[in-house]
């Protein structure tokens, strides 16, 4: 069955089973490869997109629940003035290592900023725990995300 | 490990330099890295640098890249005493050939010793040629030129000219014997030692296509493959008339391995045009195994086999050094503990895959080994391949972590190319990923140590039970003769006992000793606590006084590792923790792997009520000798492996009925940033040794320092991982 779905700010359609997941119509059908896949069961966070602004695991999320929603990638990002704050971040402090998952971990930084433009740690890692990164750079994820928001840097949290 | 370590190093000492014209003019030099001692006349050029008439600088990245860094950080050594400016240069990855380059593989953080020198003499070298070329045009000493950010200047008159004017008749010159070559002085680097962020960083936070699941090749199906749950477990029918009538499957068929489990194995492909829609066929398939003799297998048996071995004699010793039993009698205090630590997952977060390309008789992969070369050579031995035809293409991973030393996935997508007649994307899923893993082996430690009167360890002794046939153990899962305390008390025992296990096992980052130094370090500083000593304290007093340093870096340097111990102490304030609040505790530990000296001080709390522990600061003092290469990229390595080391102590792989029970991450908890310390402290102490690699010797340590912090938070012993927070809670 085709759908219509808003992708990056364009209208793509997709003539695929209902039940696809929006994460292999952005992969498989429409080449768009920004979004990982990690789990397929909405654990790992690699696979997040936005729809309508909100961060959203796009592995379990069926391209025929999508409707009129705006589906953001991970490539459109740099057009979005908080996605450009992070995305300079994540270079300026050496954020990546396999890198794998840093799509997704900006994607739902994205969607705290946008949420929340001065966030603490304690939010930052509310936030944050639906994305794993295996790498483990989560100190340097926390610090990209305070720098992008103009904060400082440091954790200040006493045990 | 110490032995494949000394065999590389040598290799790299018999280097060789080559130099040739690049396509289009210009130069192109390279070195020889050559296996064996017949192999100097067969190694061909590898072109390591490009220098172009245009002044385009080219320089390869030889070995995988799996998140560890090494795409930038070799170049960094090329480019350095080349004496270019790090802008000036182009990245590319080296195809896979080891004719060419050498052996090319991202494992036991080897290729900072292996390569400081031989990729420092291909910069150096290429230099020399073109200012010995720039000289002669200008018929001058090659003294009188200096170079910078590509350009050489005669100093005594001011002429200059760029590399790429000299390109093509560098060319032609021989080139330097790389013994010959003088390397600079450290003062005067300008790229080593400065901090360089990951070369491909600019593309992955933008989202563009650079990992093993974004290969596009033209004609490709999508594949999936369904393999028995047991290990070992052979395809006796399979009825796959419901899995090829659904929408979008293109094909399925049944394809026949053998009985190696690092290898192909039989399993069923399915091929369609998206991975969704293969993967969902598998439900369909109506496929009979014969699981074969280990379908009985389980954790639980595992366990209860080890604990009734620890109880009889052991089968095999290790080593025996002084007469430990009278040592143990004699002892005014003997302690004892059984430790044990369960099976892991790398858990890659990209998981396993590739895509191959077969066409008459010859195949295209491009993978995502750390290790292709062993690849090339499975599938030629698994499906008459010859391995000159086979053209290899070197993929950035999404994580290795050792489980991509192996290369089943390899053959696999080789084999399903192959046998489907066009080129095939291979996709596991998180459960393929979990459930066939070759796994960090589970053990079972039975320790006993004697402590005399002052405190002082006069006897220590491991009954270490482990899995294998007899004496051949499964892969990694080794306790050594040297293993620290061995050769620090005075009498000491280690011996085995061994039973057979389904599963395959392999190294995981830190192999062994991600293991072993957590059983060990946390006995240790139970003996300390039994002695009434500062833990920190008493470790030290068992390192001694320093001996005299050994003759290699292969070999344990206990004044390197005490320093290093000291000074971990010194940094986090290890003399003030009394002053700590009630359920907070700090820990420390030490160990040396993979030619690098860690110690790590971990401070936690736990809640009493819950058992939730939390860890606030880390503080890691690492001595990898004189040079920190990256150091963003040190640094980071070290953050990760603390923070993977803490995340290790909360999950693990169990079986039953033969097979891996954790499907998914809802059951094997990866660690989350919400779980992360607050900081970690990273400091190298210099010291004037070679630079050594940084991925795995940072993590061990980490393990019992958290266990040893937990101690001190709640006087609570964890000595079976994995952890629960059951185990720690004080109500």
């Amino acid at each position: 069955m085709a759908f219509t779905i808003k992708v990056n700010g364009k209208n793509r359609t997709v003539d695929v089973d209902g039940d696809m997941p929006l994460l292999w119509a952005l992969r498989d059908v429409l080449d768009i490869k920004g979004p990982k896949f990690g789990c397929g069961g909405g654990f790992c966070g690699a696979c997040t997109v936005h729809l309508d602004g909100k961060a959203t695991r796009s592995c379990v999320t069926k391209v025929s629940a999508v409707g009129a929603r705006a589906v953001t990638t991970i490539e459109a990002m740099a057009a979005n003035p908080i996605g450009e704050k992070l995305q300079k971040a994540w270079l300026d402090l050496d954020v990546v290592q396999c890198g794998y998952c840093q799509a997704g971990q900006i994607m739902s930084a994205a969607g705290l900023l946008a949420a929340k433009p001065k966030p603490t740690d304690a939010d930052i890692d509310a936030a944050m725990a639906g994305n794993i990164c295996r790498c483990a750079t989560y100190i340097r994820i926390r610090a990209a995300i305070k720098q992008a928001a103009g904060l400082p840097t440091a954790d200040s949290r006493e045990i | 490990m110490a032995h494949d370590m000394t065999a590389e190093l040598q290799t790299s000492r018999r280097a060789f330099l080559k130099a040739s014209v690049a396509t289009g003019g210009g130069l192109m030099l390279g070195i020889g890295m050559v296996q064996g001692a017949a192999a100097q006349t067969a190694a061909k050029l590898s072109a390591y640098v490009s220098i172009r008439p245009d002044g385009s600088i080219t320089v390869i990245a030889k070995n995988p890249e799996v998140g560890q860094g090494i795409k930038t950080m070799l170049p960094m050594l090329i480019a350095e005493e080349l004496d270019v400016d790090w802008t000036q240069i182009h990245i590319e990855q080296a195809m896979a050939n080891q004719a060419i380059y050498g052996r090319q593989y991202a494992g036991g953080s080897t290729a900072t010793p292996t390569l400081w020198i031989p990729m420092r003499q291909v910069g150096a070298a290429a230099r020399e040629m073109l200012v010995m070329a720039a000289a002669a045009r200008w018929k001058t000493s090659p003294a009188e030129c200096t170079t910078a950010a590509g350009v050489i200047t005669h100093t005594p008159t001011g002429r200059k000219l760029t590399y790429g004017q000299v390109a093509n008749d560098a060319a032609s010159l021989p080139p330097p014997d790389p013994a010959s070559l003088k390397l600079k002085d450290a003062a005067a680097y300008k790229i080593i030692g400065k901090s360089h962020s990951g070369v491909d960083s600019p593309k992955i936070v933008t989202g563009q296509p650079l990992y093993g699941v974004d290969v596009v090749v033209p004609g490709m199906a999508i594949a999936v493959f369904e393999k028995c749950a047991v290990y070992g477990g052979r395809l006796v029918s399979a009825d796959l008339t419901a899995a090829k009538a659904l929408p979008g499957v293109i094909d399925a068929f049944v394809v026949k391995g053998g009985n190696n489990p690092t290898g192909l194995v039989d399993g069923v492909a399915i091929l369609a045009s998206d991975y969704w829609t293969a993967n969902r066929a598998r439900a369909d398939l109506k496929i009979v195994w014969d699981e074969g003799k280990y379908a009985d297998h389980s954790t639980a048996l595992y366990d209860s086999r080890a604990a009734d071995l620890a109880a009889k004699p052991p089968q095999s010793s290790l080593l025996k050094s002084g007469d430990p039993s009278s040592a143990l009698a004699g002892a005014a205090k003997v302690v004892k503990a059984a430790y044990s630590y369960p099976f892991l997952s790398h858990a890659t977060l990209e998981p396993q895959g590739c895509t191959a390309s077969y066409k008459d008789g010859k195949v295209e992969i491009w993978t995502t080994s750390q290790n292709p070369e062993p690849g090339r050579q499975l599938t030629a031995e698994t499906l008459g391949i010859k391995p000159d035809d086979m053209t290899i293409h070197m993929i950035r991973a999404g994580g290795g972590f050792g489980r991509r030393l192996s290369n089943d996935y390899f053959v696999e997508a080789v084999a399903i190319s192959k046998q489907a007649g066009r080129p095939v994307k291979l996709l596991w899923n998180r459960s393929d990923d979990l459930q066939h893993d070759i796994y960090r082996p589970g053990g079972y430690h039975n320790f006993s140590a004697g402590l005399d009167a002052s405190g002082k360890v006069v006897a220590f002794r491991d009954h270490f039970v482990t899995f294998g046939e007899g004496e051949t153990l499964v892969s990694n899962a080794v306790l050594g003769p040297t293993e620290f305390p061995a050769g620090f008390v005075q009498h000491c025992e280690y011996v085995q006992s061994t039973m057979p296990l389904v599963a395959p096992t392999g190294p995981m980052r830190a192999p062994r000793s991600n293991a072993l130094c957590f059983a060990f370090q946390s006995f240790i500083d139970e003996l300390a606590v039994e002695a009434g000593k500062d833990p920190l304290q008493f470790k030290l007093d068992l390192l001694g006084p320093a001996r005299p340093a050994p003759a290699t870096n292969a070999t344990f340097d206990n004044g390197r590792m005490s320093a290093v111990l000291k000074l971990v102490g010194e940094r986090s304030g290890w003399a003030k923790r009394g002053a700590l609040p009630k359920g907070v505790g700090m820990g420390v530990a030490f160990y040396w792997c993979h030619l690098g000296y860690f110690a790590h001080v971990v401070q936690t709390r736990v809640d009493p009520a819950t058992g939730v522990w939390k860890v606030g600061k880390v503080w890691v003092v690492g001595d990898v000798g004189s040079q920190i290469i990256n150091p963003t990229g040190a640094i980071a390595q070290v953050e990760g492996a603390v923070i993977d080391g803490l995340g290790q102590l909360a999950y693990a792989i169990t079986f039953d009925k033969g097979r891996a029970t954790q499907a998914n991450f809802d059951r094997y908890p990866l660690i989350r940033i919400n779980r992360a310390p607050t900081a970690v402290d990273v400091h190298f102490l210099i010291t004037n040794n070679p630079p050594t690699g940084l991925g795995e010797p940072a993590l061990p340590s980490v393990i019992p320092a958290l266990c040893n912090a937990i101690y001190a938070a709640t006087g609570k012993r964890v000595r079976n991982l994995p952890m629960t927070n059951a185990m720690l809670k004080s109500t």
